[in-house]
């Protein structure tokens, strides 16, 4: 596996594509139990980052990764602009100078972003957010090493996003709700899950040329 | 003289208390980093950043925030502005710890009373119970 620079962009551009495609599911998903303002936040952070990427596809991934960090935290109101923020800046710091990245680059890669959201959430796996998706990906990326693949990658992601469903929120407004916010899928998951499945797609199609 | 900053998803709820406290000891520099980009309900690590600039001294400032993702930005603000620089957050509800942090700012107390001053607003009795 070999992931370069314009594959990262294309990831990004895929996000994009797929977060404005589900908007309104987030945006439900985050009135039921957060506060609404998910599914708008991420479509104009992503919106903001694409505009930014666009002119200088040059860059090394720790460059790229650092433009995506500082836009998602400058334009994105809620909690997901500084968590999604430091997964990327945390992605640059282990990426920079790098123009080309192996399964085992982007297992550290995603761990450092895992770690880095967990420090600035001060939550825990199993606190129903959107770690409940990083951290277990990070991890099977960890163990996998070159032997990892996309399609368990993304069955993996799925899997950890569904089953935030059972459990109580313990961060942001979900936490007030208590037992309540059992049965709900956890939005800052449903979008983590939409990262990941983008990666896994534009990968995928990217191997079979 | 310790600064205040008071860092909220509406502005017009820290422009209001500003305004409030303002009265109360209108020498204390205070400064409000509230609303998104646009002025919307919502926070922005540019106008926390601006705020605590705009009232920062070698004396430092304490900045209070009401909700949520209001901590992840201010700590960003913070971390953009450099190691070097004085600035404190208060776990503290944001209209009572205010209130408190200024009076305590407004007696030229240091940094690290005010945000005190300001954290034990968590314990303070609204409504007292005769004995």
């Amino acid at each position: 596996m070999k992931m370069e620079g314009a594959d990262l962009i294309h990831w990004i551009e895929e996000v994009n594509k797929q977060i404005k495609q589900h908007k309104s599911d987030l945006t439900k998903l985050d009135q039921a139990i957060g506060d609404g303002d998910h599914g708008i936040n991420l479509v104009r952070g992503f919106e903001a980052v694409l505009e930014k990427l666009m002119p200088k596809q040059d860059q090394d991934l720790g460059a790229i990764c650092q433009e995506i960090g500082m836009t998602l935290v400058t334009r994105v109101s809620g909690a997901a602009g500084p968590l999604y923020g430091t997964a990327f800046l945390k992605m640059a710091q282990v990426w920079k100078g790098k123009n080309a990245i192996s399964w085992v680059e982007l297992a550290q890669g995603i761990d450092a972003a895992a770690q880095g959201m967990k420090t600035r959430g001060r939550c825990k796996l199993g606190d129903k957010t959107l770690l409940d998706v990083w951290l277990p990906l990070a991890d099977f990326l960890l163990q996998q090493g070159e032997n990892a693949s996309w399609e368990e990658l993304e069955k993996l992601a799925f899997a950890k996003m569904e089953y935030t469903k059972t459990l109580e929120a313990r961060r942001g407004r979900a936490a007030f709700l208590g037992s309540r916010s059992i049965g709900h899928l956890d939005p800052g998951a449903v979008s983590s899950y939409l990262i990941f499945r983008a990666l896994a797609q534009v990968m995928k199609a990217k191997e079979m040329e | 003289m310790v600064g205040i900053v008071l860092v909220s998803h509406s502005y017009e709820l820290a422009s209001g208390l500003k305004k409030m406290l303002e009265q109360i000891q209108p020498n204390v520099p205070i400064a409000v980093g509230a609303g998104d980009e646009e002025g919307e309900i919502g926070t922005s690590l540019h106008r926390i950043k601006e705020a605590i600039e705009s009232v920062y001294s070698e004396d430092g400032v304490v900045v209070l925030f009401d909700l949520g993702s209001a901590l992840f930005f201010t700590e960003l603000a913070i971390e953009e502005l450099g190691a070097d620089k004085k600035v404190q957050i208060a776990d503290a509800p944001l209209v009572e710890g205010a209130y408190m942090a200024v009076v305590q700012a407004g007696c030229n107390s240091p940094l690290e009373e005010v945000r005190q001053m300001a954290e034990q607003a968590k314990e303070l009795v609204k409504i007292p119970v005769d004995e």
